[in-house]
């Protein structure tokens, strides 16, 4: 195992030789539109958390490769357990942006009915699980429902995303090995941006790299650039197949790097300095549209374009957010069980009876995290 | 109707609905070949096959999760935590995910599932193999929380748990595994209702409340009250989430007194929660102050188990206590 990283493109956005990227001018071309969506979509949401218009959002700037290049390499019929610094991933594979927008603002329009916090998506028609805060549980239950999938001899297969603090939790250990042990069809993709909030790399793991844990769950580890999309795209390609023809799970590691805060409430620089500059240059947005470019797949005219017109798709769905009313007072006490039992109605009722209907947001409440 | 013990009647509830459902699986530590360590799910291997009867790797946190991994993606999965004890690696799963699924999604992803596990003392287990942990699962929204105290129960209470679309968690008194043997019906179709308590002995003077093992020694308690006149009404709740609170409070309506049994720790225990009900819906009826009567606040015992353990006497002196007030 070494430290070699795959990559497809230069990072002066060349293609390397010998190397294509197996995908057509459109497909390129969406893929590069998902990129650019997800880092709008980012700066405007960091901004609307700063003026207090939402309470908290997971910024993902410079990691944008690592979350399309991924989601292009899945088929609709397959499961994706997503980490919370995956928009592009979403965008990617066709959720609508008004309804993101609506999770962040928490509305009734939102799929979750405003009970997390931001950025905890879930997407059932679209196979993206509900995402919780603790690290590392969905990486066993990604292993369960390819399980399930191999099981019911189902074509899908099931990809799980986390970050490198997400590698030291148990369920990394046990989801990769139930998944190695029953050869079930899943990828395990850890985007190794580096940073678990104020904690590096090398004080998360003795190993090398990450990707050489693989071969202590008797699977392929493989180590890729994560800010190079199609080198991101070709390796889940491969695990993709490689998961689909039988033949088990694969652990991918991206490597990217953490830019921005762990998250709205995160101030990096107690911690790191301003290390992030020296990945200004490394770019992944800039280093597609470079290759892009090259091949006369793009010009200064489509990107002005594009531009406008992501910038007036957000702002239609900010808009939109943030006028739907919140959700009613009833969603505090549905879905708890499938049916609502009594002694829940009796306390819905007594609140009803005690305070009325009428509740409004405190606006001074701020998350500390 | 057949005559089976409380593990015939988990054994035969799984095979009824691994029959009648595909979706349904067995997973855990020694489940499949070995037919699990109480025999719980002996030959289902043999019937259903390697892939739908898992021997897992051993991790409790890796069984649940990768249970709920099944659960959302539509199998119905009956993981098998060895001992209730061994439970807490997986609490974070339990607790955090299984039981909030359907609540955080927005009713997108569920997670229709039951935790089997044997639990409760009486067995020189020591305290890693005699716990009773119901008290942590019923203080968490989301789940549905069975123990049944006899083969009838067991079996048709399973077969509910199976088919509910909440996450169950199932607890098995262990001590009662073997006996006392039951006639128990062997038709697919009958279940037993969850949230239904049930009156084991109609009385008139005093009510204990029980579930689990428990309940043997609540009949030998009112068997011992009898002899001094006093008739005690037996109420075995059987689904301590959701609670059947229209049971606790007619039958405590009946009698005026009410003394609370269980073999987990007194403090901040199940049984508190059901003397507060009571306290807040009913005071007006009672007679005599609630008596408490548990296990003590200290790790379960091994030499020391039968003095831990709640006996008839104690549960008589509880008794007195509220007659003579």
């Amino acid at each position: 195992m070494s430290q070699d990283l795959l990559q497809v493109i230069s990072e002066s956005g060349k293609a390397l030789k010998g190397k294509k990227p197996g995908l057509s001018a459109d497909e390129l071309v969406g893929m590069y539109r998902s990129m650019l969506q997800t880092r709008l979509l980012d700066e405007r949401m960091i901004n609307l958390q700063r003026q207090g218009r939402i309470g908290f959002y997971v910024p993902s700037t410079g990691e944008e490769a690592a979350q399309v290049g991924t989601a292009m390499a899945f088929e609709a019929q397959d499961w994706v357990y997503p980490s919370y610094r995956v928009p592009g991933l979403f965008l990617q594979r066709g959720v609508p942006i008004d309804k993101m927008v609506a999770n962040c603002f928490g509305n009734e329009a939102d799929l979750c009915l405003g009970r997390q916090m931001p950025v905890h998506y879930a997407f059932a028609e679209q196979h993206l699980v509900s995402i919780s805060s603790p690290i590392g549980t969905h990486i066993i239950q990604a292993a369960g429902t390819a399980m399930a999938q191999k099981l019911k001899g189902d074509d899908g297969i099931t990809a799980v995303m986390f970050g490198d603090g997400g590698t030291s939790s148990n369920d990394f250990h046990s989801g990769m090995n139930f998944a190695g042990v029953a050869r079930a069809p899943c990828v395990f993709l850890c985007t190794n941006n580096q940073w678990a909030i104020s904690v590096p790399q090398e004080k998360q793991t003795a190993s090398e790299t990450f990707a050489i844990k693989a071969a202590a769950y008797g699977m392929p580890g493989i180590r890729v650039d994560g800010n190079d999309v199609l080198a991101v795209y070709d390796a889940t390609k491969k695990a993709a197949e490689r998961a689909r023809a039988g033949d088990g799970p694969t652990l991918l590691e991206l490597l990217t790097y953490r830019r921005g805060p762990h998250s709205s409430s995160d101030d990096p620089t107690r911690y790191r300095g301003n290390q992030a500059d020296s990945w200004m240059a490394k770019d992944p947005i800039l280093r597609f549209r470079k290759y892009l470019e090259n091949q006369d797949l793009w010009s200064e005219a489509q990107e002005a374009e594009l531009q406008t017109e992501l910038k007036a798709e957000i702002n239609a769905a900010v808009k939109k957010g943030e006028s739907a009313p919140q959700p009613s007072l009833e969603t505090m006490f549905t879905d708890v069980f499938a049916n609502v039992p009594p002694f829940l109605r009796e306390q819905y009722e007594q609140l009803v009876r005690d305070e009325g209907t009428g509740h409004e947001p405190d606006p001074d409440a701020a998350f500390p995290l | 109707m057949p005559e089976i013990t409380l593990v015939q009647a988990v054994n035969d509830a799984l095979k009824e609905e691994m029959r009648a459902d595909d979706d349904v699986v067995v997973l855990g530590e020694d489940v499949g070949v070995n037919g699990g360590v109480f025999r719980c799910t002996a030959d289902l291997v043999d019937e259903f096959g390697e892939e739908r009867v898992i021997d897992t790797p051993l991790s409790e946190s890796g069984i649940i999760g990768a249970a709920i991994g099944m659960a959302l993606y539509g199998l119905k999965p009956v993981p098998e935590i060895q001992f209730a004890d061994f439970i807490w690696p997986a609490f974070d799963q339990i607790t955090s995910e299984m039981a909030k699924m359907r609540y955080r999604s927005g009713g997108q992803f569920t997670c229709p599932m039951v935790v089997r596990t044997p639990y409760g003392g009486g067995i020189r287990g020591g305290h890693y193999h005699s716990q009773s942990p119901e008290a942590y699962f019923t203080h968490t929204s989301g789940l549905t929380v069975v123990v049944p105290s006899d083969p009838y129960d067991a079996k048709g209470l399973l077969k509910a748990a199976i088919r509910s679309p909440d996450p169950v968690i199932f607890l098995e008194p262990k001590r009662i595994y073997r006996a006392p043997k039951q006639d128990v019906p062997a038709d697919d179709d009958y279940v037993v209702e969850i949230g239904k308590a049930a009156v084991r002995r109609e009385g008139t003077d005093f009510t204990i409340t029980c579930y689990g093992a428990m309940v043997e020694v609540a009949m030998k308690a009112c068997a011992l009250a009898a002899e001094k006149g006093w008739e005690g009404e037996v109420l075995d709740l059987r689904t301590l989430v959701p609670l059947d609170e229209q049971a606790l409070i007619a039958s405590v309506t009946k009698t005026g007194r009410l003394v609370t049994l269980q073999e987990a720790p007194k403090f901040s225990g199940y049984s508190s929660e059901l003397s507060a009900i009571v306290a807040e819906k009913a005071i007006d009826v009672l007679e005599a102050p609630i008596r408490r009567v548990a296990g003590f606040d200290v790790p379960f015992p091994f030499t020391l188990e039968h003095v831990y353990m709640p006996h008839a006497e104690r549960v008589l002196k509880a008794v007195e206590d509220v007659m003579t007030f």
